[in-house]
C-alpha cells in the first residue's frame, strides 16, 4: 500500500507547487511517471501541494483515460480500434496479444504484466493496424507478438508526404527532423522578423486579407479571431496552440510537429506579437508522446537561439511557450475544454458566449489556433497575401493539408490547393483503391464528418464545395472503404468513440451517445428494429441541436449521413422483401 | 428609461424586460413556463440538462433558456418542433437511464409532452448498488440525474466542504468522494445541502430511507448512531 517516495517525483511537485491548480495534470504526469499509477496517498500528497480539493484531484484522474489508478501493467500496449485501423486488422491484432499474454501468465513464472487496451484512433492511421507500445507508436501485424512490438518502437513509423504542392510540407516527409540551423536556412523565423517590423494591425490585416480560416474543423476566418482577442480589454492576453490532434483518421498536425517544428513556433510568435501576448501553451494529446519530446527540444531550441524569452530579437516583445500533455480525452480538443484542462480540471466544455477571444484561458482574451492553421502564418507573411491567395480557391484560399487512410494503395499526408477534387486525392495521388478494388464510401472529416459515396468524387475539396454537398471538411480526414467492406462495423464504431469519449456534461450527448450505440449495435447484426429509424432521427437531432459542445453536435454527424445515403443498412431485412 | 429596455417576442407575444435578463426569468414575467432539470434559483446554472431549450431565430442550435440572456428584437419560441423534439427525446433517454420514481417534476414534464416510457428497447439503465456508509443520509445513484446541484452546493455554491466530485466520464459518469472513501471518511460536514437540493430522491435522509423500508419511527429514534449507519437492515435483507 505504501509507496516509497524518491526524490524526483518529490522535487518535481515541489516545483509545480507554486503554480497551483494549473500545474495538476503535469503533477498527475510526473507521479504515474515515478510511480506508474496514481496512489490515494500520491493523489492526497498532490492535492496538498497544488491547493486543489481532495474530491476534485480525484474527479480529474478519473476523466482522463491515460491516468490510473490503480497499478497497471509493467508493459502497455494501446491497439488503435478506430475505422482505419479496423480496415487494417486491428481487432485481430487486439486478439493475438491478449491470447499470447494470457499464455505467458499461465506459463512462465516472472513474466512482466502485459496489459492491452483497445484505443480511440492513435493519429497512425498511416501506419494502420497502429499500437501504442509505452506511449511509442508501432505499425503492427497480426502475426506479431508483443516482445517484437516493443522492439518496432526503436523506429518511428514513417509517414509518406506528397501532394500537388508543398508548401506547408516543404521540410516535411523527409524522415528527420528540421532542426533550427536548417530551419533559418529555409527562410525560417523570416516571416517572424518581417512581422516585428511592421505594427500589430498591419499583421492582422495581413491574415485576414489572405482568407485563411482554422484548419482544426471549425473553420472560423483566423484573421477575425485575432482583431477580436487583440481589441478585447484584459491582460494578460494568451496564444493557445491546438495539438490536441484526436480526430478519427487525422495525423496531420503530428507530421508537422514531428518533421518541422519550428514553423508552428514561428507561428505563435506572430500570433502573440499581433495580439499582444506573452505567454504561450500549445496543448499536445496525451498519446502524442513523439511530437511532444519533438515540440519540446524546439521550444528549447528556440529560446537558446533567441527566438523565444525576453525582449526578442533587442525588440520590446517577449514571448514564451508552455507545452503541456493531455492525457487521453479527445474532447480536449475542444477549445474551452482545452481551457479547463490547462487550468487543472476535468475537460468540461464552457458554455458560448463568452468566447475565447474574451473570456478564454484563465478567463482572459485567448487565441486558440490549430496547428495547421499556425504554419500556414509564416507562409502567409512570407509568400505576401496576394501570392497565398492564388492557391486554392476564391472563398477557400491557401493549401490544405489532407489525411488519406483505409483502403488505398498509398496512404499518407498530401497537401493540395483547396479546391481538388475528391477522386484527384483517391486515384492520382493516393494512387486508387487497394487490390483492383471499387470505390465505396469515403468518410471526410472523421468521426465528426459526414460519408462520401461515388457520386461525390468529383466534389472539389473547398469548404464551399464540401458544404454544397452536405459534406464538412472538418480538418481534412479521408478514410476509404472499398466496395467489399460492410459499412455497419464503421458506423459502429464511430459510434462506439462518440460514447467513449463523451464528457457527460449535457444530457443529449451523455446518454446519446450511448442510446445510439445501443442501436447501432443491432444495426451491426442486421438486426435493427423497425422503430429505430425514427429512434436514431430523434437522438441524432436531439444531440446536434441541444448539445452543448461541437462533440455532441457532430456525434450523430456521420451517421445520419449514412443514413441518408444506404438508408437499407437501418431497417430490418423484412421491409426489403 | 425605455432606452434601458430589451425588447424582445417569446412565442409572438412581444415584451420588454431588463438588459441581463436570461430568456427563463423573460418568458416567466410572460407567464410561459419553460421545464427546467438542472437549474435551481440558488445555484451556478450550468445549462447542461438542456430541457429548457428554445429556439432563437437565426441560431444555429438550440438555447438554453436558464443562461442564455436576452438581445434586442430576438425572437424566441418556445414550443417549435425542433424543441419539442429536443425535450421529449431527453426525457425519454432519461427514462431508459435513470430510475425516475421519486422525480415528480420530471414525471409531470414527461406527461406534458407526451413522452413514452420506454422508448429505448435494450437501453442499459444506469444501475449502481445503494451507499448506505454513513448516519445521516443514503445516496442511491441509480436515482441520479447528474444535474450536479450536489457537488456545487458541497463547493463554491454554499459550503465549501468539496467532499464530492466525479468519478467516471460520460455515460458511467458518477458522483464520488477521492477514491470512492466512505463519507465519513471524506470531507463531508453533514450539512444536508446537498440532499435538499437533490431532485431525485438519490440523496435521501438516513430517517426517511429507513421508514421507507419498513422501520416504524420509534425503532428509529431509538437507533444509536452506529446502528443507523453502514449495516444493511433486516428489512433490506429480507426484502
Amino acid at each position: 500500500m505504501s509507496q516509497s517516495t524518491p526524490p524526483s517525483f518529490e522535487s518535481t511537485l515541489s516545483s509545480l507547487a507554486p503554480q497551483g491548480r494549473t500545474a495538476l495534470l503535469p503533477a498527475l504526469h510526473a507521479a504515474q511517471e515515478a510511480y506508474g499509477y496514481i496512489s490515494d496517498q500520491v493523489a492526497a500528497q498532490i492535492g496538498r501541494a497544488l491547493g486543489v480539493p481532495l474530491a476534485e484531484v480525484f474527479g480529474v484522474i478519473e476523466f482522463y483515460t491515460l491516468l490510473h489508478r490503480q497499478p497497471v501493467g509493467e508493459v502497455f500496449l494501446h491497439v488503435c480500434n478506430d475505422p482505419a485501423c479496423a480496415l487494417a486488422g486491428a481487432d485481430t491484432v487486439f486478439k493475438q496479444i491478449v491470447f499470447q499474454t494470457a499464455e505467458a501468465a499461465v506459463g512462465e513464472a516472472g513474466a512482466p504484466a502485459v496489459r492491452v487496451e483497445k484505443s480511440a484512433c492513435l493519429g497512425l492511421c498511416d501506419h494502420a493496424p497502429a499500437v501504442l507500445v509505452q506511449s511509442l507508436p508501432a505499425k503492427a501485424s497480426p502475426a506479431q507478438t508483443w516482445q517484437e512490438l516493443v522492439a518496432a518502437t526503436a523506429t518511428r513509423p514513417l509517414t509518406y508526404v506528397d501532394g500537388d504542392v508543398r508548401l506547408l510540407t516543404a521540410l516535411c516527409g523527409r524522415h528527420t527532423t528540421v532542426r533550427l540551423e536548417e530551419y533559418r536556412q529555409h527562410q525560417g523565423y523570416q516571416a517572424f522578423e518581417q512581422a516585428l517590423k511592421q505594427s500589430p494591425a498591419s499583421i492582422i490585416e495581413s491574415v485576414k486579407q489572405s482568407g485563411l480560416v482554422g484548419r482544426g474543423g471549425a473553420a472560423f476566418p483566423t484573421g477575425l479571431k485575432w482583431e477580436s482577442a487583440a481589441q478585447a480589454p484584459g491582460s494578460p492576453k494568451y496564444v493557445v496552440c491546438n495539438a490536441d490532434e484526436a480526430e478519427p483518421g487525422a495525423f496531420k498536425d503530428r507530421v508537422l510537429m514531428e518533421d518541422n517544428p519550428h514553423a508552428i513556433i514561428e507561428g505563435m510568435l506572430i500570433a502573440a506579437y499581433a495580439i499582444g501576448a506573452s505567454k504561450g501553451y500549445l496543448y499536445i494529446r496525451g498519446e502524442y508522446l513523439l511530437p511532444y519530446r519533438v515540440m519540446k527540444a524546439a521550444v528549447e531550441e528556440a529560446q537558446a537561439g533567441g527566438w523565444l524569452g525576453e525582449r526578442i530579437l533587442g525588440s520590446d516583445f517577449s514571448f514564451e511557450i508552455e507545452i503541456r500533455r493531455g492525457a487521453g480525452a479527445y474532447i480536449c480538443g475542444e477549445e474551452t475544454a482545452l481551457f479547463e484542462s490547462i487550468e487543472g480540471k476535468r475537460g468540461f466544455p464552457r458554455l458560448k458566449p463568452p468566447y475565447p477571444t474574451t473570456h478564454g484561458l484563465f478567463g482572459k482574451p485567448t487565441v486558440i489556433n490549430n496547428v495547421e492553421t499556425l504554419a500556414n502564418i509564416p507562409l502567409i507573411l512570407r509568400l505576401g497575401v496576394e501570392a497565398y491567395r492564388r492557391l486554392g480557391t476564391p472563398q477557400s484560399p491557401g493549401p490544405k493539408l489532407f489525411c488519406l487512410s483505409g483502403d488505398v494503395n498509398r496512404p499518407g499526408l498530401y497537401e493540395v490547393p483547396l479546391g481538388v477534387p475528391l477522386r484527384h486525392l483517391i486515384e492520382d495521388l493516393g494512387q486508387g483503391i487497394r487490390h483492383g478494388n471499387k470505390f465505396q464510401a469515403a468518410l471526410i472529416g472523421g468521426a465528426a464528418g459526414a460519408f462520401a459515396t461515388p457520386q461525390h468524387l468529383d466534389v472539389p475539396l473547398s469548404f464551399e464545395g464540401l458544404r454544397a454537398a452536405g459534406i464538412p471538411l472538418g480538418a481534412g480526414v479521408v478514410t476509404v472503404f472499398d466496395s467489399h467492406r460492410d459499412l455497419r462495423d464503421a458506423f459502429y464504431r464511430l459510434a462506439r468513440f462518440f460514447a467513449e469519449e463523451s464528457c457527460g456534461k449535457c444530457y443529449p450527448c451523455q446518454m446519446g451517445t450511448q442510446r445510439q450505440l445501443e442501436i447501432m449495435e443491432r444495426v451491426l447484426h442486421g438486426k435493427p428494429l423497425p422503430s429505430d429509424w425514427e429512434r436514431l432521427q430523434d437522438v441524432g437531432w436531439t444531440m446536434t441541436d441541444a448539445s452543448i459542445c461541437g462533440l455532441g453536435q457532430t456525434a450523430a454527424s456521420a451517421i445520419l449521413s449514412a443514413m441518408q445515403h444506404w438508408p437499407d443498412l437501418f431497417r430490418p431485412p423484412r421491409e426489403l422483401q | 428609461m425605455t432606452q434601458d429596455r430589451i425588447h424582445l417576442t417569446i412565442d409572438g407575444i412581444s415584451t420588454q424586460v431588463s438588459p441581463g435578463t436570461t430568456i427563463l426569468k423573460a418568458a416567466l414575467q410572460l407567464g410561459i413556463d419553460i421545464p427546467t432539470i438542472c437549474y435551481h434559483d440558488y445555484c451556478t446554472a450550468n445549462a447542461l440538462c438542456r430541457i429548457c431549450v428554445v429556439e432563437v431565430k437565426g441560431a444555429r442550435v438550440l438555447v438554453p433558456a436558464c443562461t442564455a440572456t436576452v438581445q434586442e428584437n430576438m425572437e424566441v419560441s418556445t414550443t417549435s418542433e425542433r424543441v419539442q423534439r429536443a425535450r421529449r427525446t431527453i426525457l425519454e433517454m432519461l427514462y431508459a437511464t435513470v430510475d425516475l420514481s421519486e422525480a415528480p417534476e420530471i414525471e409531470a414534464m414527461a406527461e406534458a409532452y407526451g413522452v413514452n416510457r420506454d422508448r429505448f428497447p435494450g437501453a442499459e439503465l444506469r444501475h449502481v448498488p445503494l451507499i448506505d456508509d454513513n448516519p445521516m443520509y443514503i445516496r442511491d445513484y441509480t436515482k441520479c440525474v447528474l444535474c450536479w446541484r450536489c457537488v456545487q452546493v458541497c463547493a463554491e455554491d454554499a459550503q465549501y466542504t468539496y467532499a464530492i466530485n466525479f468519478k467516471g466520464r460520460g455515460y458511467e459518469t458518477q458522483i464520488s468522494t477521492f477514491y470512492e472513501v466512505p463519507m465519513p471518511e471524506s470531507t463531508c460536514v453533514f450539512c444536508g445541502q446537498c440532499i435538499g437540493v437533490c431532485p431525485t430522491g438519490a440523496l435521501k435522509f438516513k430517517r426517511q430511507h429507513l421508514l421507507e423500508v419498513g422501520y416504524a419511527l420509534e425503532d428509529i429514534l431509538q437507533m444509536t448512531r452506529s446502528e443507523r449507519s453502514g449495516r444493511r437492515r433486516r428489512a433490506e435483507r429480507s426484502a
